[in-house]
This record gives structure tokens, sequence and C-alpha cells, in this order.
């Protein structure tokens, strides 16, 4: 894993016909922003969206990695229903309550040159945890 | 994949013996060198998969199989409902009713050389590809349900085409069953822009010449003759499909505990055929695959109309279309005793021989054709099912030829442009909205697809008829 060493950062890892997301933050909320990061980057280069529309994000499950799922798969299902891309997420968590606030815009081909749309997020190599100096750490594959 | 964990029955056939508590043995196909080359995950999830309860015979891994979510892809699994057999939303995964149409067109490749750039500049202005693209048909409440119903049949009545190209297609392009109320309203929101569009990663529309014949015999009697151009389509259920995967495979998961089910993967997540989330689930599922029906159905629509204007004298007849994830409803004959299965086939090809009722009477004496779709430098093939099919893994072959490198790696190897270059200087004509889509899906990113149809053909899958060389592909 050659992950920087920055308050939160994320890359993607081999599968063989999809795709990781990896992501570390120094707390959970951060790691999920970090993984929503991951998600836009399979689709368009994330810093190119930029953030005309705001949509509010709210998701519940029984332990954080299935909430993690459920905030990707929110996040796949707004973007395939909007048409659009997510440049910004900010995350507020409360146990496995999950509220979010994420801007982006509108589908543009020329500018975004947009890969490939995600069908949705997997449980396979699916992780949520804390390492012993308190960083969060997260995998997840996506069918793409 | 280490090669000592495994048995071997046959040149092709190697076998995962049961051990512990294996319901039933893995069963995987290739030859010595295609099989060391698996990656150790298609082992793992092929022995996850003989963990699930009411599983029938084996579970299979097919020539082209590799690393999945859940099953393997390229993976082959049968339950018995009233064994406690279960059906599984991660068996059939995201896309459901993925598959490939191939229509003749009667034309011959120099028929087509003259006006070849022009065809794949109007094929890819008028069929909506790629991320961002939307179709032009949006559906309302009672016109989704009708196409969920319906599938292709629906799509003919719309007047996208003629009652001939159901004759042709999978469960004559309406599958039984379907239950339009237990797809989610969210799932039905993320269609409604997306009928008669093609998507995006490994999905295409290419024009094929027919490059060899194999099998002289059933290739006049599908139709196909050297140098004839044909359009195959590959594309399943788009977002309809994508969100009954993720609805279902949440519901399942969370609800394993109470059916006492153990997943030895999460992905795995399943429900008892006879349950009601089972049930529930299979209406879904059909629903879905009518969906995919009914958009191939749509994208030929559109095909023809293109070849309308540029090549009037084409004639898009379908050769065969034919879905490699889903589960069926099929009897089987296991140890000897023909048995009803709920059939899991998650990227293979169903592969029914000579005789079998599903067939139309021009096909019934030749077997299915199947259809098998490779990259985009490399080629496609035409196979035949065959009467041995049966017994080697509930009549399933190959679906395609299976990444030998992820995208990531692909994109660090090959840049788009230079994948497109290269292709252009074999007269393969590409035409994509994405740079670094092309170069994921770069021909060498891709096995050798020869290789995986002949292991297929040696084995006793399906018999090869046919190889389809690309010409123009449409990528999404």
């Amino acid at each position: 894993m050659t992950i920087r060493m920055r308050p939160a950062a994320w890359e993607h890892f081999e599968h063989d016909a999809d795709i990781g997301l990896r992501a570390v933050a120094p707390s959970r909320e951060r790691l999920f922003e970090a993984m929503a990061e991951a998600l836009t980057a399979v689709i368009a280069d994330p810093v190119l969206v930029r953030r005309s529309r705001e949509i509010v994000i709210r998701c519940e499950a029984p332990d954080d990695a299935l909430l993690l799922v459920d905030w990707l798969n929110a996040l796949i299902y707004e973007m395939a229903t909007h048409n659009m891309l997510f440049g910004v997420w900010h995350v507020r968590l409360d146990g496995h309550r999950l509220e979010a606030r994420v801007a982006g815009e509108v589908v543009d081909r020329v500018r975004h040159r947009p890969v490939v749309e995600v069908k949705g997020a997997t449980y396979t190599a699916l992780s949520v945890t804390q390492d012993n100096v308190g960083d969060w750490h997260a995998e997840c594959v996506v069918d793409v | 994949m280490d090669l000592n964990r495994l048995q071997q029955d046959s040149e092709y056939r190697w076998r995962i013996p049961m051990e512990g508590p294996m319901q039933v043995a893995g069963i995987i196909f290739g030859d010595r060198e295609q099989v060391l080359q698996m990656d150790d995950k298609v082992y793992e999830q092929l022995k996850n998969v003989t963990l699930l309860p009411g599983l029938v015979g084996a579970v299979y891994a097919m020539p082209d199989a590799h690393w999945g979510y859940g099953f393997p892809i390229g993976g082959v699994a049968a339950f018995d409902a009233d064994a406690g057999g279960v059906v599984s939303a991660g068996g059939v995964g995201f896309d459901i009713s993925c598959g490939v149409r191939t229509l003749h067109t009667g034309l011959t490749v120099a028929d087509l050389e003259p006006v070849k750039n022009e065809l794949a500049d109007a094929l890819y202005r008028d069929i909506p590809v790629g991320v961002g693209s939307e179709g032009a048909i949006s559906l309302d409440e009672a016109a989704m349900s009708a196409m969920l119903e319906k599938g292709a049949r629906w799509a003919v009545d719309q007047g996208y085409g003629g009652a001939e190209d159901l004759e042709r297609a999978e469960e004559r392009g309406c599958i039984a069953g379907a239950d339009p109320a237990a797809v989610s309203k969210h799932a039905k929101k993320r269609q409604r822009r997306e009928m008669g569009t093609l998507g995006s990663g490994n999905h295409y529309l290419e024009l094929q010449r027919v490059a060899e014949v194999f099998d002289a015999e059933i290739a006049a009697g599908f139709g196909l003759a050297l140098d004839k151009v044909v359009v195959s389509i590959h594309c399943g259920s788009r977002g309809l499909g994508h969100q009954i995967g993720t609805d279902y495979l949440r519901e399942m998961l969370i609800a394993a505990p109470d059916f006492g089910l153990r997943l030895p993967d999460r992905e795995l997540a399943s429900a008892p055929i006879h349950s009601e989330l089972g049930q529930r689930y299979l209406g879904a599922m059909r629903a879905g695959m009518n969906c995919a029906l009914a958009n191939r159905q749509i994208l030929t629509y559109l095909t023809r109309e293109v070849f309308a204007r540029l090549l009037p004298q084409a004639e898009l007849e379908m050769l065969y279309d034919v879905s490699h994830n889903i589960c069926k409803v099929e009897t089987h004959v296991v140890d000897g005793a023909s048995k009803e299965l709920y059939v899991h086939r998650k990227g293979a090809t169903r592969a029914f021989g000579p005789g079998n009722p599903d067939l139309d009477d021009e096909l019934r004496s030749y077997g299915q054709p199947v259809l098998i779709g490779g990259s985009m430098g490399t080629g496609s093939y035409v196979l035949a099912g065959t009467l041995e099919s049966e017994g080697q893994a509930l009549s399933s072959a190959c679906h395609g030829a299976g990444r030998s490198m992820s995208r990531r790696q692909a994109r660090r190897q090959y840049s788009g442009r230079q994948v497109v270059d290269d292709l252009a200087g074999r007269g393969i004509v590409i035409r994509s909205p994405s740079q670094r889509g092309v170069a994921e899906e770069a021909p060498l990113a891709y096995k050798d697809v020869h290789r995986v149809v002949d292991i297929a053909d040696r084995a006793g899958l399906a018999h090869k008829v046919a190889r389809l060389d690309p010409i123009v592909c449409i990528k999404g």
C-alpha cells in the first residue's frame, strides 16, 4: 500500500474486472469523504468537477461496513439519476447514521471526459477498521 | 492457481475435491496453463459457492473465469428449491441479463468498406453510449411496468422491431414471472432515461466480419458465411438492473441470519427460493431480464435506422440474443434424474444442445447459438450448444475472453490514442467518448479469446462454429 501520509488519502487497487477503492483518514467522517472522492475518480478526475448543485444524502445501516456500501451506493444512485458528478462531500456521522451534503455538477462529456459508469458497490473485500494509532481504513470493490 | 489443490479429471477439467462443509465439488475448465494462470481468488470464490445450501451436481468455473464478487466471473451453480436451495443476488450480480445479441446484415465486407467510417460516425451519433448519455425514450409508470412484464415483446409492440425478432431471442424476448412491483422506485427512476442506451465499460456495439468458419453445416444453418457482416450488441439491463442488484444484495445480506444462512462471503447474499424474499427477488430479477431484452431490441431498432439511411439494401435479421448474467429455471439431468433447477450463470453463457424446445424450428437441429464477445481487437466467436454440453456444466459455456489485466494496469500500460491508432492500422474503426475508457479496454488487457474458445470447444462445453473479427467498434 502506497498511501501518502496526509490527513485523508485514497487510492485504487487492483481487481481483475472491477476497481477497488481504498482510503485512510484520521476520522470515520473523513474516511467516508475520501472513499467518495475515490469513487468519483473511477469515473473522472474529481478536480474537474465544479460545485454548482448541492444534494443531501442520508443513510443508516447496522454497522460501519454496510454503512460505507450504502453511502457509496447512494452516491452512485444520485449520480445516475441526476446525471451528475460530485466533487465535494461533507459527511456527518451519528453512530451508524450518515447525513452528507455533496456538491457537484451535471456531467459535461467534453470537460470531464468520463470513463465508465459505476454499477454498484460490492461487499467483496469490504472493510472499515481503525488501527492502533487511531487512523481509519476502508476498502471496497465497485462494479464497473 | 496452485494445481496441487486440484484433482485432474481430464485434460481440460479440474476438480476442487469435497472436503469439510462443501456441499458439492468445484469443477474448473481449462488446460494446465490456463488454470495455472487463473487467480487464486477464483479457487476461493468457487469454493465459497460450494458452501451454499441446496446445490446440485457441482459448481463450475468456465475457461474465462476470473476474480469477481461473490461468484467468480465465469461461475455456474444450480440449486434445487425443494432441497433448501437458494437464489443469490450476488450470484447474478449488478448487470442482470447482460448479454449479446447478434444480427445478420446480409452484406459482405466489400459492401461495407466504402461507407465504413460514415457508418461508424452515424452509429456513434445515434446510439447513446458512455457516461452521461441519455436515451430518447422516457417511460411513465404504466409503460415502465409493461416493459418490465413483456421485455422485447413490449419493444416490438411499440414499433421497435418485428415479431420475427422475438423467435430468435432467449425466452422469445420475454421471461415469464417478472414482477414489476418487486422492483423499487429507485430502480425504475434510475432507468427513466436509460432505455435504448449502450452503457460503458466492456459494453459495445460492433460490426464484425465472419473471418473463419469451423463448422460449415452449422454456420450455414445459422446464416453465417465467410466475409458476411454481422452486428453484435453487448449490454444489459442498465441502471434498473444495477439498482435491483444493489437493493436485493443488501436485503438478502441482512436477512441471511433469519434464514439460518451462514454466508462464506457477504457478496454471496442469498435467500431460500421458497421464501417470500427469494420469490420477490426472482420477480424483480426477471423484470431486469425483460428490461435487458427490451433494451437490446431498442438498440437493434436504432442500428437498423442507421443502416436504412446509409446501406438501405441491408437486412438486419436476428441470429440470436442470449444473456450471460442470470438465474434461470431449467430442467437438467443430474445423476440420472431429471430435475428442475435454478441455474445461476454469472459471466457464463447458456449452451442448449440440439432438440431443445427453447430453440425455434430452424435452430433446433443445430443447437443454440452461443455468442462469445472478445475484445475490440481480437474478435468474437459463435459456438453451438451440443448434447455433450449438458453433461459437462449444465449446458453452460464461457462468455468472453476474461480480463488478464486490471483496468488500472491497462491504463498505466496503454494510451487510448495509441490503442485507437494501432487498431486503425489493422482496419478497425473505434468510436468512443473516452480515451481512458479505450485504454482500460485495450485488447491486450484481455486473455487470449481464441484459446479460451478452443478450450471450451475441446472440453465439450460448446462447439466452435465461426470467428467474427471486428470492423467497427462503438465503445462505451
